[in-house]
């Protein structure tokens, strides 16, 4: 029996050096992406996690039109890509009438289009694959190193600016009438976004990186009314999603990024159904109620 | 001899290039109580958004004392009511201007956050979420927010909206506290019996100031009927306000003596 679940749920970590990787990888990206998700769905920027995600592409298509499959590049023009685009639309929305959504959708369209350009210039359809649904089983020292700045600078970032970034998401107005932070503020968090989604786009692909940053987040949504549970609960979901999502790949050979997605969806429907601000719970509540 | 805490001069405020506040000059001393009444679109709020910076002005200043802080009750809140925070998270903010971003809160201020709350009546509400709280409720927990960011200038846009007559008393009360704490308040009200009753100072707009100064002065009968005949639409040909249109000078708002605010609308 104890056989059977160490084979089942240890051994793959403890006999594989490219599982270990990948465990190490995928659960640092959830340790910081998590969070960010958290504000970005409080925000109503959900889809635009994904709009960012997109907008990568080009930059890490040029990093990869030039010096081919390697990490380096490929990240650091997608950071480009991503902060020009966050920065752009951040801007537009700022400063003139439109709403964010739409500058998003506008910056992000013309990101895409420029980066699927480019790529099909250069290769085939693998490579397409590649750029777009990552190799989180072929994570190397350099990328690990990476991700591992990346969460160092989300989490020093979230701790400096977390009083701002609540009061910019729940009063703007209020924090504009107090402070001066509002402006930095939000494009800090754009930029926190877009280094998430160009940590994870290694191992989970431009595609799938937001799918670890967005549904643990909606998953938290329905178990608690604060943030700060919030955030460490889809940081738990992001944990287990990972572990869940590599053992589910190493035993049915699945695509890793997918299953770990598709792990962290489960966790969302179970929450939806079972949470306790989730659709059961308020039909239970619904027959009782107290005096007062 | 009072200080002033607001000087207005040559401000012009507005969206895209139409004035809903035009040449407004003028002082508001330190420790007063003004009331601002006007008709929809007289430019009540705009006023109240310059003066806090939200909004820059078009023409002329507006300049606060130096190190007068200002707190401001917006009439129509960006308050995201859907966001998981509860009352306490909510107020908190309040003490902002006194712990900034990174500033640790302590116990006496959580115990000032419980004193601000009971001020306004609600008391024990801290952990209650902020989407289960009342239209009235709700403005008073802003109360409360004012309360604690302890300003020498509070700037309430029309508080009084959707709350009971009980609470009114409750909140004009709580200003009338801080009025004797020598703060300087700016309200902007509908209800001019209200005004007549509790607010010692008026300014009535329309565009331009039409009267400002003593209560029962500034609310004559005369003064509301040229108020109220301001034309609100924006003309979208209307000339373009040349300099020599207004004049400078004998409009300081000289306290305890006569007012002689915007001596009526110049000529259009």
């Amino acid at each position: 029996m104890m056989e059977t679940l160490y084979g089942l749920l240890i051994a793959p970590f403890a006999d594989f050096a490219f599982m270990q990787r990948a465990l190490a990888g995928s659960l640092m990206l959830s340790l910081g992406a998590c969070p960010v998700g958290v504000f970005l769905m409080l925000r109503r920027m959900s889809l635009s996690g994904d709009a960012m995600a997109h907008a990568i592409l080009p930059g890490a298509a040029a990093g990869f039109l030039f010096y081919g499959l390697e990490i380096l590049p490929m990240t650091i023009g997608g950071l480009i890509a991503g902060i020009i685009v966050a920065l752009g639309a951040g801007a537009v929305s700022r400063f003139t009438i439109q709403r964010e959504d739409a500058s998003m959708a506008a910056f992000y369209l013309i990101s895409l289009a420029i980066g699927v350009l480019m790529v099909s210039i250069r290769g085939s359809s693998v490579d397409l694959m590649h750029v777009l649904f990552g190799t989180v089983l072929a994570l190397n020292n350099e990328a690990l190193t990476l991700i591992g700045g990346i969460v160092l600078v989300t989490l020093v970032s979230l701790a400096i600016f977390w009083r701002a970034l609540v009061a910019e998401c729940l009063d703007p107005l209020f924090l504009r009438s107090v402070s001066r932070l509002g402006s930095p503020v939000h494009f800090i968090f754009l930029g926190l976004v877009v280094l998430n989604l160009v940590g994870g786009f290694q191992a989970l692909g431009t595609l799938l990186s937001v799918g670890l940053m967005m549904l643990p987040a909606a998953a938290a949504r329905f178990w608690t009314m604060r943030v700060e549970p919030m955030c460490v609960l889809a940081v738990l979901i992001g944990f287990a999603s990972c572990i869940a999502g590599l053992l589910l790949s190493y035993h049915v050979s699945l695509p890793s990024g997918p299953a770990i997605i598709l792990s962290a969806g489960v966790v969302y429907f179970a929450s939806i159904l079972f949470g306790t601000r989730g659709i059961l719970r308020a039909r239970i509540i619904h027959h009782r109620h107290r005096t007062a | 001899m009072t200080k002033t805490c607001l000087t207005f001069s040559d401000l012009t405020l507005g969206y895209n290039s139409h004035p809903a506040i035009h040449h407004l000059d003028g002082t508001i001393h330190r420790g007063s109580l003004t009331a601002v009444v006007g008709a929809n679109g007289s430019g009540k709020s705009t006023l109240m958004k310059g003066i806090v910076g939200v909004l820059k002005p078009m023409a002329g200043t507006v300049v606060r004392a130096p190190g007068v802080r200002a707190a401001y009750l917006p009439q129509q809140s960006e308050l995201d009511r859907s966001f998981p925070a509860r009352v306490v998270d909510l107020v908190s903010l309040g003490l902002w201007p006194r712990r900034g971003l990174l500033g640790r809160y302590t116990r006496e201020d959580r115990d000032s956050v419980s004193q601000a709350l009971m001020a306004v009546g609600l008391g024990g509400f801290e952990k209650r979420p902020i989407d289960t709280l009342s239209g009235g409720q709700l403005q008073r927990t802003l109360f409360a927010r004012v309360l604690l960011q302890d300003a020498d200038l509070i700037l309430l846009d029309e508080p009084f909206n959707a709350v009971d007559t009980k609470t009114v008393g409750d909140l004009i009360a709580l200003i009338k506290r801080w009025h004797g704490e020598e703060r300087t308040i700016m309200v902007v009200v509908h209800d001019l019996d209200l005004v007549r009753q509790n607010f010692p100072e008026t300014l009535l707009l329309a565009r331009q100031p039409i009267a400002w100064g003593e209560t029962k002065e500034t609310l004559r009968p005369e003064n509301l009927l040229r108020a109220r005949r301001f034309h609100e639409a924006w003309e979208e040909n209307a000339p373009w306000c040349e300099p020599d249109d207004h004049k400078h000078g004998g409009h300081a708002h000289d306290h305890g003596h006569d007012h002689h605010h915007g001596s009526g609308p110049r000529a259009a």
